[in-house]
């Protein structure tokens, strides 16, 4: 579904990502991991058109992305942070969103009910705490529908409720097929989310597998004892 | 004694006793108005019916009366001098005169008057002419509610309206000029009046004026005329309740003086021109209780003039009131209004307590570098502009009014 | 783009700022026009407003609002819209909201007092610096990142073309006055909108001087129906060229 060829992204002299190749596919749900600064989401900036890269391609269903920005009708994003303008409503925002999109398929409002947002509706976005304004990304993000999901760490600032409702969410959209692609630093929470790995470092791709080819190679049940355990052995 | 008394009556009557009237028009005994001439004698009336005469030159050497009924039209054919009068106590009246001939040496007119005395044109139109009228060498005549049109294009092409040249004594009232070189041309003409006279759209001067002394015009209409009105080498010239108007253009004027002194200008109004006033060399003008209103330049007073005075005048949206092409200042401004004057007036005497200098800063500088005016109303120069209005340093600052006007002047 | 437009124009027109500048302008405009008794002392205060205090104000809120929108642009920017459309709406939000308040502002009141072909111009020239400032505003804005110094930039290009550059061009003038350079002083125009808008002006209000020597040169280009036309596109293109410059810039930006 997404296929990354040889991309690259300098900012200045600093060399973000450094000829990344990357294949993902329908039904995957992969997790995107690294230490700080190794690039991941400069990488779903890029996939997401929000990031000019300085050389490579990106294929989304097969078409170049810089060439047709309908590709983002199939895309479902929740930003790390995300910023949205001060003096609009939640309301307002979904509502602009909506039309934006003129979307016919039918919108996904389960977050907006599980999170139980609906008194908050009026509520400007300046005046909502991180947690909310997670919350608001996350029901964006779902609430087309979309055939890909990219959440850019999703439960950061989260309570754990909301956590669990939102990691819920994720399983129920992983079954129906869809591409779900997460960045986290924390592993734990991922363990029972993901069918995929990728990991990150210095702006180059460490490695790609599945949870159970690295759980086979490692011996470790849980996924980040086995991440863990490969670091070491690169070190060695 | 009594005989000469008698005599010398007679002859007085002869001019005050009606004689015989003949009728001319293409109904009557009399078709053509030379045969009419020929037949009258001096007091006799000749009246000609509507009707196209196409008589070439019509000359008038009788004491008689021609009068137009209908405005019959007198036509020259573009080739003829229509009407000359060569002799005294003639008037013409109600005649359309028209197409007289072009020519630059003889300077062919609709109506040429020659040497003569007490002379009446009134009531005439006079359309498409060469020289419409021409007085010369004439004295106590009147000229009175003629309409008098041409169409020049070009100031070689076309003579003027009312062109007079070494009269006396003539009185030029009530007519509407347009479309020739200048609308009124006075040379060598002493002790006569313009007055309520309308001359708009001629393409030199609307009235020209030159070694003309004592003259007098006064509620003329003068209005966007190509280079407005010039007054030349002249003294003792009253301008009264004139009307200066729409003058515009490259060297057009409301009012031009050039060597002129001991003349009194006073309740005329200058508006929407491009230069009301400019004074060249003019000496002893009293300029009193004008209007001065959305001109380019209110007045232009060249270094060259001397002894001038500018008395309560209102100087209202000129763009400048007042401008110079020297440091030398010989002339006074009192009492006159001006809207762009800010100063206060504590004591209340509805004098402003501050000197004005009518003079601005940049219209010394335009008038050094024209290509300046390209910067008018920026806001550089109206702060350079503000400075100078308060520590004068490059205008001359005995260019003052020391008792400027609170409050306009009701004119 | 209609929606993001709208969206764009509710957001200004709630923003207390240009309420206040609406509020100003009409406070200035009815006052001088009822203050003064005859409407070309108050067509000059106006002309003042309109050379300075439009600009200064569109190319300052434009540059703010731009930088504040930052949110507003990553919203939009992962939802299938063309970069080009968002800059482009902004644009056009920001434009119509701005032309709005002058209109209300100073264009009723000028249209109620001032003489017809005067006032039309007037309305005319200030809808257009309107528009420049704003194209600038976004220009100065895509130049850096940094709000303070884009704001800055902003600031300094309405102060060369306010003051500054008239100051230039009287050095000039005083420098060359012995060759014939008026034909290139017309040119020189083009260079700054708001000369542009105040030679305009100039032409209705001080007609009388215009036509004179000095101000004939202008007046036989400016005063003619091809040279207000050939003003009105350079204005024109002053408004084209920096927001275009500026979506060139945009569509690369990494966000």
């Amino acid at each position: 579904m997404i296929e990354i060829n040889a991309l690259s992204k300098n900012f200045g002299k600093l060399k973000v990502l450094n000829n990344v190749h990357l294949t993902c596919n329908k039904g995957e749900c992969i997790a995107l991991i690294g230490p700080n600064g190794c690039g991941k989401t400069t990488l779903i900036k890029s996939i997401l058109g929000m990031v000019i890269p300085t050389g490579g391609t990106i294929k989304f269903q097969g078409n170049f992305i810089t060439t047709n920005h309908a590709y983002r009708n199939h895309i479902g994003y929740m930003p790390q942070i995300g910023r949205y303008p001060d003096n609009m409503t939640i309301g307002q925002i979904i509502e602009m969103v909506k039309e934006i999109r003129k979307s016919d398929s039918f919108l996904d409002e389960d977050l907006m009910q599980a999170f139980d947002l609906k008194n908050l509706i009026n509520k400007r976005m300046s005046t909502l705490s991180g947690g909310t304004t997670q919350k608001v990304s996350a029901i964006l993000a779902f609430l087309f529908n979309p055939d890909v999901l990219i959440l850019d760490e999703p439960t950061a600032g989260l309570d754990p409720l909301a956590s669990e409702l939102l990691k819920e969410k994720i399983i129920l959209e992983k079954k129906k097929g869809k591409l779900i692609l997460i960045t986290s630093h924390l592993l734990s929470e991922l363990d029972d989310l993901i069918t995929q790995i990728i990991f990150m470092q210095d702006g180059t791709v460490k490695f790609h597998k599945t949870v159970e080819d690295l759980k086979l190679t490692t011996g470790e049940e849980r996924i980040s004892k086995a991440i863990a355990k490969i670091l070491k052995e690169q070190k060695q | 004694m009594k005989a000469v008394l008698l005599i010398a009556l007679f002859c007085f009557c002869s001019h005050l006793v009606p004689g015989r009237t003949i009728e001319v028009g293409a109904t009557k005994s009399v078709k053509l108005i030379k045969a009419a001439l020929s037949q009258s004698a001096n007091g006799d009336t000749i009246v000609v019916f509507e009707g196209i005469y196409k008589e070439g030159n019509i000359i008038i050497d009788k004491e008689i009366t021609l009068l137009g009924v209908n405005f019959p039209v007198l036509d020259g054919q573009k080739k003829f001098e229509i009407l000359s009068i060569k002799a005294s106590y003639v008037t013409v009246s109600g005649f359309k005169v028209q197409r007289s001939g072009f020519a630059t040496l003889e300077d062919p007119g609709g109506i040429k008057v020659f040497n003569s005395r007490n002379v009446t044109i009134a009531n005439n139109i006079l359309d498409d002419n060469f020289f419409a009228i021409y007085l010369q060498h004439c004295s106590n005549c009147i000229i009175k509610n003629n309409r008098i049109t041409a169409y020049g294009v070009e100031e070689q092409q076309i003579g003027n309206g009312i062109h007079c040249w070494k009269n006396d004594s003539l009185q030029i009232t009530g007519n509407t000029i347009t479309g020739h070189r200048d609308g009124i041309y006075f040379e060598f003409v002493t002790n006569s009046i313009i007055w309520r006279n309308i001359s708009k759209g001629n393409i030199r001067y609307g009235l020209h004026f030159m070694f003309s002394n004592n003259d007098a015009y006064i509620s003329n209409v003068f209005k966007n005329n190509g280079a407005g009105v010039a007054v030349m080498f002249t003294q003792k010239v009253k301008m009264y309740n004139n009307s200066f108007t729409e003058n515009w253009g490259d060297a057009a004027y409301g009012l031009f003086l050039k060597e002129i002194s001991d003349s009194y200008i006073y309740g005329n109004k200058f508006t929407k021109n491009t230069e009301g006033i400019h004074m060249e060399g003019t000496s002893r003008i009293k300029v009193e209780r004008n209007i001065f209103s959305a001109n380019g330049w209110g007045m232009k007073i060249q270094a060259s003039c001397m002894e001038n005075e500018v008395v309560s005048n209102n100087f209202i949206g000129n763009t400048f009131d007042i401008s110079t092409n020297g440091s030398l200042v010989l002339n006074t401004f009192n009492k006159n209004y001006w809207d762009k004057y800010e100063g206060y007036d504590l004591n209340r005497d509805k004098i402003g307590d501050v000197p004005y200098h009518p003079l601005s800063l940049f219209s010394v500088i335009v008038e050094n570098n024209p290509p300046a005016m390209l910067l008018f109303r920026s806001f550089m120069v109206t702060l350079l502009d503000k400075s100078e209005k308060i520590i004068p340093s490059l205008t001359p600052d005995n260019f003052v009014d020391n008792t400027p006007l609170m409050h306009s002047l009701k004119l | 783009m209609n929606r993001i437009i709208k969206f764009i124009v509710l957001d200004i027109l709630k923003n207390k700022i240009v309420l206040v500048y609406t509020l100003i302008l009409a406070i200035l405009s009815w006052s001088v026009f009822s203050l003064e008794d005859n409407s070309t002392k108050g067509l000059l205060t106006l002309l003042n407003v309109i050379l300075l205090i439009v600009p200064l104000v569109s190319v300052v809120f434009s540059a703010i609002y731009i930088y504040n929108s930052s949110e507003f642009i990553e919203l939009l920017l992962s939802q299938p819209i063309k970069r080009a459309k968002i800059w482009r709406s902004l644009f056009l939000g920001l434009s119509l909201s701005l032309l709005l308040s002058f209109f209300i502002g100073c264009g009723i009141p000028i249209l109620f007092y001032a003489p017809i072909n005067v006032g039309i111009m007037m309305l005319m020239v200030g809808l257009f610096t309107t528009l420049v400032f704003v194209s600038i505003a976004f220009f100065s804005s895509i130049m850096t990142r940094d709000k303070a110094k884009g704001i800055g930039i902003a600031i300094m290009l309405w102060l060369f073309f306010g003051l500054l550059f008239d100051g230039l061009v009287l050095f000039l003038l005083f420098q060359l006055s012995d060759y014939p350079i008026e034909k290139m002083m017309v040119a020189i125009t083009a260079f700054n909108p708001i000369d542009l808008a105040r030679i305009l002006i100039l032409l209705h209000l001080d007609v009388s001087a215009m036509m004179g020597y000095t101000g004939a040169i202008f007046k036989d280009f400016f005063g003619t129906t091809l040279g207000i036309s050939v003003a009105f596109f350079i204005l024109f293109l002053w408004v084209l060229i920096p927001f275009w410059i500026s979506l060139i810039k945009f569509k690369k930006k990494d966000l």
